[in-house]
Parts: structure tokens; C-alpha cells; sequence
């Protein structure tokens, strides 16, 4: 007898369900066929070519009306289903009732809709259907500027089809790097390079705050107080299993529809298929797993044994141009080694993660040549040992070779400039090779290449090996540390000449061997991006040192020391009341004046720091930044103001000068003092920048030490005003932050290049010592404020200092 | 295995820790990669330092006293240093912090 069916939803798993059952049995069921869109199935995947205008609607229909017509299958499109009726087995349609014997439900998910104010405007699309895509076209043809929320698979298409179709397009993403569920960092910069490179703008880390507008979208507001215009927004954040029927209906219902591996819900004559289902706590969202369930479900419907089984899923995006691939488990497991190879010549990267001798994940970016040999040996589970040595460079590579560390210099254009200080490009060092010059004394007498600073040193060097091959032994330069070849040089002239301005791009670009640096190179390398791109690089707290990460000094027993400002050492009565009152209330153990000239507070417990702050800000007192690489104080004598020996106001001076640097990271640290005359009770000669105020003006001196090192300082120059002094120590705050390596101090920084270099540089040369204080303006304009105030206030930074759970009540029940 | 939910993913910044506090002493969640965390003791075996506050990369943690590095997989000190951390089940469902109870509940045991 022939049964009834009823299938709410004709999506792709639904239309291969039925597809199936035909094949096998035409005469098994009477078929009804519930859809809320008012059309059948089309291949939804092929919505993105239909997008960018590669395809016409029409040709991606997997099912036409004709089609179901000549099967006898009866379609309710564009009929919203009311609810299920379990008892009387019977599903409620808009427009009537429907008996079922079996009752499958497809319905597919539903994009989530992020719930800031202005998502429901008009202009505001999501991206699933192809009413969405009608919509996008639509908006499209009036040109304008798109907002696409969410950097996923979805999002990125869309993307690419509204810039194909002519749009300004803006792709925002919430965490650090796009696709970060299916692709790692490095991956996910070389994609952003390549969406960037077409003409898309990429901000990641970009949380949507609102939608603005009066009668349709208009603008699109971020948390960080940016507004970005917008004729159309696309919110394609991420997708839920539409599960509202299934709910309604009492089915057991997690995330998405419970099936077991016969693909039956809770009720036995009830099914579900697609992306609304749960299967052993997995979801489902590409196509090969929902086929697979939908020949599962067709042979449970026709009393056929069979099991569904979840599967390893490769991923590719579907943007003609970008060429990735991801497959396996790349970001989860334990004892697990990588394999990683980057190529930044020609963009490559790709990354294999091995557990046991077996492949289990592979990212590739730039060449997915390889990726379904990778993909078979993930799903087989190959034992990859024999052949581990070459396993990267894929099937057709057995045999040696190695990744050339000189890579990244030789993929250098001709024009990319080498020596900064001569204006000395690849092109001119190579063509002197090439003239004869054949070691770094005849470079630089050719071309003047590393012949000033000498910093660019280590490129020559590797200029000449990749030019001259094995006939150039180069000296031995010290890297960085074990996850480079390059110096701190190399690597602060490559961030420069590359315009690298990300982490993920100076791993990529200069073939770092690690996913992420180690603690001696990343706050290295987080440091010269803050300094070299100021406006475009976000300090990343995570590459810092604890210290600089909590703002606080860490002391031997894990709890902090608090040292707030004092300018040029000047206090006041309340400030002082404020400092005892807080000590008082937070039980701080020891209270200590410090040789910088102000009050250090010990052993104050981390979870405390941001309410000792609050207190503190209360009065007006902020960071003294006691603990950074960066401006510490200015210490200061008294000067005219009391001192009968003094020549110039020492003390206003100061405090000028520590409102103008504080907040500014250095290579170093960075103490200075003002002494109001060659008495010099401020003890500035033996600070990294001090000034001894005589009668005649400023004498400004660099380069002292009083620490593991006893240094005297050298003059710098004389300094006829205040404000002059100002533009000097700007200036050479600024090319020591610029130029220096990470941890030296003036003094070790002066060893290097010498202190002619940097006369030339900013005393000799007026417009460029103007050009490097306005460098330094620019920088500051963005750290010269309170990190107290700023993590006191925010309640997101501010729960990092709390513990994150207190299970001590839990686990002791 | 007792999974007990101690928070959101997002709760940890990406290459940062946190710390959960048990019965026994603070147990430190390491944040790796966008959906991979590590949790294991948030004391150095050399002086004691919170290695909650070390730097983070790759699958290790240096701690923020003397620069001892332990890998989180084995909680082994890495290089010429020997000690070893314990470290404890942890899952990520969803964006949910799972962390197992009962590892937990041995711990204060020992």
C-alpha cells in the first residue's frame, strides 16, 4: 500500500532524499512537499556565481516545476508550515492539513541576525536564500558602498560577488583573522591579502555596534566609534539548524533536530535531514555530509539497513582567486607536531599537523594542488613516517630539497629599498654584484648601501649570497632567536620596506618557522609594528611581557607593585592623601619611595589592580608606567623656582617634557632628568636622554646608563629654548624607536650606529629632526593616555584580571 | 569525566590565559588558537610563578618569572630545564569552556 509522506523543506538534502526514493521505489510513497520559498530546489551552493553574475538563476535549478509534476509529487511552495501534529499525524499548512505515515523535516537553518539596533532597517539583507541574492543584485545595480558583516565563507563571497558587481565593498569580522574556524593566521592573511589586493576593504577585530538610518540602512557604527557608510548591509555572521517546528512539535531538540544514525528523530516516524539536524553533537553545513544522510534517510524510509557516519570535511572558498583549502582537525588535539612551509615569493603557505606518524589536518593557502592527495591521507589514516621528510611538498616530491631561507630577500622587488638611509634600492646593490662588487667593503664603496647606520647590514649580506649563490660565504649575523634566520635589523628594515603590518604578515613574509613567534621575538616584533605603523597596527597585549600586559611590575610572590605618576617628581597634599588611603584600603604591605622620584606601592594582589586604579584616577593620579619598555620619568632639581644656583626652570621643563613622552613605548627603557645646572643634582648625566639647563640654554646629552652598565653621557647638542629642547628629545625619541633593536638601551643602541649618525640626523639636518618630532606626535596620538583609566573603565579588559571561575565552593561538595 | 562549564571561549583572549580557581590552587587556561585551549597548573615548579601571565605561542607557555618554557600538551619544562606541570582535560563545545571535574577533583586529592 502506497504510504504517505510529507517533506517540509525543499532544500539539496531533501531533493536527494527524494531523488532516491524515486529511483528505488517510484510507488513506495505519495509524496507532498512543503516549501516556504515559492520555488523547488536549486543548488544553493551556486548561489555565490549567480551573485557575482557568473551564473543566471536559471541554471542552477536542480528541480523544476516540471519536474515534480511528471514524478506526481504534490508542491505547497511558498506555503509556511503552522506546526506538526504528533497524534493525529497530520501537518498543519497554511492553507490546510496534510496526513503523514512518514513525515521528514528539512528545514534547513537560518542566518543569524546579530540583534543590534537597525538590523531590521530596509537595506539590511542576510545571505542564504536566493530572494537575499535577488535583493543583493537589486542594490547592486545602484552601485554605493556594502558593509558585509562577518569575514566566514558566506560573508567572503558575498563579498566578492558585490565587488564584482561593481560595490564598494567593506568585509567587517569580530575575531583577529577571516575564516578563523576553517583557516589558521597565517592562512587568513594571505586570503585578507588577496581580497585587499582585488579591492575590498578588510577590518578585522571590528565589532558592529548599530545600524544607522532613518528609513533604510545608511551607515554602519563600530564599537570603536568608527562610521562607515553604507548603501547596503550584509549580515553574514553565521547560521543556525532552523529547529522551530521539531521545538514546537516536542522532539528532542539540542542545537539542532536528534537523529540517530537511521537519520529518525525522537518520534520513530518522524525524520530529519540537512542542516537542521544533530548528529552525535555534530552540525552540518557543507553539502557531502548531507548527501550522505540523505541516502541514509532514503534507505531507512524504504525499511533498507544503512547508517549514517560523520566524515572528514575539506573546505575550499569559492572565490574565483583565492585558492584555499582546509581540511581535518588543524586547531584542536594534543601530542601533535606541524609541518609548515611558506613560500612568500609566490604566497604560499601551507601547514600539516601530524598526531602518531598520521596526517590529521591541512590549511593551504596560494597552491591546493595537493589538497585532495592530503585530504585521502587524513581520511585513510595513512601511516605517514616513510615519508615524512617530504610529505609537504605533496605526491610528486620524494627527495631532498629544502625551503631557501634567503626567500624572503629574493622575492623582494628590484625597487624595494634596502639602505634607508641612502636611498639604496635591491635593483642598484644587484646590478654592482653583478658589476663586480662581490663583498659588503665593495657595496658600500659602489653604492653606499649599509655604509651609514649599517643596519640594513644583514640584507646585503643575503643580497649577495642569493646573487652571487655558493660562492659567497656570508658572515655570521645572530637571529632574532630560534624561529628566524633574520637579525632584529632585518627584520625592522623588512617591516618597513614591506609595509608588513600585521604579525601574521611578518610570520608569512619572512618565513618564520613557528605558527606564532616566542616570547623573545613576538613582543619584539609586536613592538617594531606599533612603532613603524602607529595608525594601522594594534598593540597586542598578548605579545607582551606581564608587566606591560597588566600595567603593574610582577614581584617575586605573583602579586604587583603600582606606581603612579608623579610629574617631574611634584606632588601635592591630596595626592599624597590618595596614595595613603589606597595603600590603607588595599592592606599594601610596603610602601617605597623609588629613585624616579615618586611612590611605589608593593605587593598589591592582581584582582585588586583595577579598583586600587579606580581610586587612584579618582584623585587625578595616572600610570607612572614604572613597569614598560617605554617613558618612565623625567626627574627633575628645583631649579630657579627655589634653588640659588639655578639657571633655568628645571622643574617646568620636566614636567613639560614627561606630559609630552609619557605613554610612548621605546625599544628600552627610557629614563631622563633635568638638572637646573652643571651641579647636576637631577643626576641627568647618567640618564638615556638628560638635560643640564645653563645660562645660555639647554644642553641636551644621550646615551648614559646607571644600571648593569655605568655609562656617562655624550652631548648631543645645545638647545637655545625650551621648546627646541622639546623638538630634539621628540626627535630622538622617535629615531631611537624607529631604528633601535628590541631591549637595547640608548647607550648599546649608540654602540651600533654611533652618535655622528645621529647628529646627521637631527641636529645637522633641521627638516628631518622636525619630520621625526611629528612622527613621534602622530605615535602619540594614540598612546599618550592612561592604561589605568582604560582598564578600569572597560568591563571586558577589566574581568581579565578576575579568575575566570571559583570552582573551590564546587569541588569541594 | 564530570564536564563543568567555567565560561565562554571568548572569555580568553586569543594567545592569553586565565586562571580557574580550585581547592588545590589555581588551574591556568592557556587560549592557543581560535578554538583550542589547554588548561594545567598555573604554578612553575622552579620559584612558582603564575604562568597564566606568560606569553603564550605555539602550544606553550613561558613563565613570567625566569623564562621557563612548558609545552601544554605533556606539561614538560622544554630546553635544558626539567619539572613538569600537571595538566587537565578540557573541552571547547560550541564557544564553551568545558573543563573536567573529576581530573580537578583528584588533583586536590594528591
Amino acid at each position: 500500500m502506497t504510504q504517505k509522506l510529507v517533506i517540509i523543506g525543499a532544500g539539496m538534502s531533501s531533493g536527494r532524499v527524494i531523488e532516491h526514493l524515486l529511483d528505488a521505489d517510484p510507488g513506495a510513497y505519495d509524496i507532498t512537499l512543503f516549501n516556504a520559498e515559492p520555488r523547488g530546489n536549486y543548488n544553493r551552493i551556486m548561489l555565490s556565481p549567480v551573485l557575482s553574475g557568473e551564473k543566471t538563476y536559471e541554471e542552477i535549478v536542480t528541480h523544476s516545476d516540471d519536474w515534480y509534476a511528471e514524478r506526481g509529487i504534490t508542491c505547497r511552495f511558498g506555503e509556511q508550515v503552522v506546526k506538526i501534529d504528533r497524534e493525529m499525524k497530520v501537518v498543519e499548512g497554511e492553507n490546510g492539513h496534510v496526513p503523514y505515515d512518514k513525515l521528514v523535516i528539512a528545514t534547513g537553518s537560518a542566518p543569524f541576525i546579530i540583534p543590534v539596533p537597525g538590523h531590521d532597517l530596509p537595506g539590511v539583507v542576510s545571505y542564504r536564500d536566493l530572494d537575499d541574492t535577488n535583493a543583493m543584485i537589486e542594490a547592486a545595480a545602484k552601485g554605493g558602498k556594502a558593509v558585509v558583516i562577518g569575514g566566514g565563507l558566506l560573508g567572503l563571497e558575498a563579498a566578492a560577488g558585490l565587488k564584482e558587481r561593481g560595490m564598494d565593498v567593506t568585509v567587517l569580522h569580530l575575531t583577529g583573522h577571516l575564516m578563523e574556524r576553517q583557516l589558521d593566521e597565517a592562512a587568513g592573511y594571505l586570503l585578507r591579502k588577496d581580497l585587499e589586493a582585488r579591492g575590498i576593504t578588510v577590518k578585522t577585530q571590528a565589532s558592529t555596534k548599530a545600524i544607522l538610518g532613518e528609513d533604510r540602512a545608511q551607515a554602519v557604527l563600530l564599537e570603536s566609534g568608527e562610521t562607515l557608510g553604507a548603501d547596503l548591509v550584509v549580515m553574514a555572521v553565521g547560521i543556525r539548524p532552523e529547529t522551530r517546528l521539531a521545538n514546537d512539535a516536542h522532539l528532542d531538540v539540542a542545537r539542532g533536530i536528534e537523529v540517530n544514525a537511521q537519520m529518525q528523530t525522537s518520534d520513530p516516524d518522524i525524520y530529519a535531514v540537512g542542516e537542521c539536524v544533530e548528529f552525535a553533537g555534530n552540525l552540518f553545513g557543507l553539502v557531502a555530509p548531507l548527501y550522505d544522510q540523505a541516502r541514509v534517510l532514503a534507505d531507512s524510509l524504504l525499511g533498507q539497513p544503512n547508517a549514517f557516519a560523520v566524515k572528514e570535511l575539506a573546505t575550499k572558498l569559492k572565490v574565483t582567486g583565492c585558492d584555499l583549502f582546509s581540511a581535518g582537525d588543524f586547531a584542536e588535539g594534543e601530542t601533535r607536531e606541524d609541518i609548515v612551509f611558506r613560500d612568500p615569493a609566490r604566497g604560499v603557505y601551507k601547514r600539516l599537523v601530524i598526531e602518531d606518524d598520521r596526517l590529521i589536518g591541512a590549511v593551504m593557502y596560494g597552491d591546493t594542488a595537493d589538497g585532495s592527495w592530503f585530504f585521502g591521507l587524513i581520511k585513510d589514516g595513512t601511516d605517514i613516517e616513510e615519508m615524512r621528510e617530504a610529505l609537504i611538498f605533496g605526491p610528486a616530491f620524494q627527495g631532498g630539497a629544502s625551503a631557501d631561507p634567503l626567500s624572503a630577500v629574493a622575492a623582494l622587488p628590484p625597487e624595494a629599498e634596502i639602505c634607508g638611509c641612502n636611498g639604496v634600492c635591491k635593483g642598484q646593490i644587484t646590478r654592482a654584484i653583478k658589476g663586480g662588487a662581490t663583498d659588503l667593503g665593495a657595496i658600500r664603496a659602489t653604492t653606499k648601501a649599509s655604509a651609514s647606520c649599517g643596519t640594513c647590514t644583514g640584507l646585503v649580506d643575503q643580497l649577495l649570497a642569493v646573487t652571487l649563490g655558493d660562492g659567497y660565504a656570508a658572515p655570521q649575523a645572530q637571529p632574532v632567536c630560534g624561529c628566524t634566520s633574520h637579525t632584529h635589523e632585518d627584520v625592522r628594515r623588512l617591516i618597513k620596506s614591506q609595509e608588513l603590518k600585521s604579525q601574521a604578515a611578518v610570520w608569512q613574509e619572512l618565513g618564520w618557522t613557528t605558527p606564532n613567534g616566542c616570547h623573545v621575538c613576538r613582543p619584539a616584533v609586536n613592538y617594531y609594528l606599533l612603532a613603524d605603523w602607529p595608525l594601522e597596527y594594534r598593540d597586542d597585549p598578548q605579545s607582551r611581557f606581564v608587566n606591560e600586559r597588566k600595567h603593574a611590575n610582577i614581584q617575586k610572590d605573583g602579586t604587583f607593585s603600582v606606581v603612579p605618576r608623579m610629574w617631574g617628581g611634584i606632588t601635592t597634599p591630596d595626592e599624597l592623601r590618595a596614595i595613603a588611603d589606597a595603600a590603607d584600603k588595599f592592606a599594601v604591605p610596603t610602601v617605597k619611595v623609588t629613585g624616579g622620584q615618586r611612590i611605589d606601592l608593593l605587593g598589591v594582589r592582581g584582582e585588586d589592580l583595577p579598583e586600587i586604579w579606580s581610586d587612584l584616577n579618582r584623585a587625578g593620579l595616572v600610570s607612572g608606567h614604572a613597569y614598560s619598555k617605554g617613558l618612565r620619568t623625567v626627574k627633575t632639581c628645583v631649579g630657579t623656582d627655589h634653588c640659588r644656583f639655578g639657571t633655568q626652570d628645571s622643574t617646568g621643563l620636566g614636567i613639560k617634557l614627561e606630559k609630552h613622552l609619557w605613554g610612548s613605548w621605546t625599544p628600552h627603557k627610557l629614563k631622563l632628568a633635568v638638572s637646573g645646572c652643571p651641579r647636576n643634582c637631577a643626576e641627568a648625566t647618567c640618564k638615556d636622554i638628560g638635560v643640564v639647563c645653563v645660562d645660555s640654554g639647554y644642553e641636551i646629552h644621550v646615551g648614559g646608563a646607571a644600571g648593569m652598565e655605568i655609562k656617562g653621557t655624550e652631548l648631543l647638542c645645545k638647545a637655545a629654548t625650551g621648546e627646541e629642547a622639546i623638538e630634539v628629545i621628540s626627535a630622538m625619541t622617535q629615531i631611537y624607536r624607529e631604528n633601535a633593536r628590541y631591549l637595547d638601551r640608548i647607550y648599546k643602541w649608540l654602540d651600533r650606529v654611533g652618535l655622528d649618525w645621529v647628529k646627521a640626523q637631527i641636529v645637522d639636518d633641521a627638516e628631518n629632526r622636525r619630520v621625526l618630532a611629528e612622527r613621534f606626535q602622530l605615535s602619540q596620538s594614540v598612546y599618550r593616555k592612561d592604561p589605568w583609566a582604560e582598564h578600569a573603565q572597560d568591563s571586558a579588559t577589566r574581568a581579565q584580571y578576575a579568575p575566570l571561575a571559583n570552582l573551590t565552593l564546587e569541588a569541594a561538595e | 569525566m564530570n564536564w563543568i562549564d567555567i565560561g565562554h571561549i571568548d572569555d580568553i583572549p586569543l594567545h592569553g590565559a586565565r586562571v580557574v580557581k580550585t581547592p588545590a590552587g589555581c588551574v591556568a587556561l592557556f587560549r592557543t588558537g581560535a578554538a583550542e585551549v589547554f588548561a594545567a597548573d598555573d604554578r612553575c615548579p622552579h620559584k612558582g610563578g603564575p604562568l597564566s601571565e606568560g606569553i603564550v605561542h605555539g602550544q606553550s607557555v613561558t613563565c613570567p618569572l625566569h623564562n621557563w618554557v612548558f609545552d601544554l600538551n605533556t606539561g614538560a619544562a622544554q630546553g635544558v630545564d626539567e619539572g613538569r606541570i600537571g595538566t587537565y582535560p578540557v573541552r571547547v563545545d560550541g564557544s564553551r569552556l568545558l573543563i573536567d571535574g573529576d581530573a580537578l577533583g583528584k588533583r586536590s586529592a594528591a
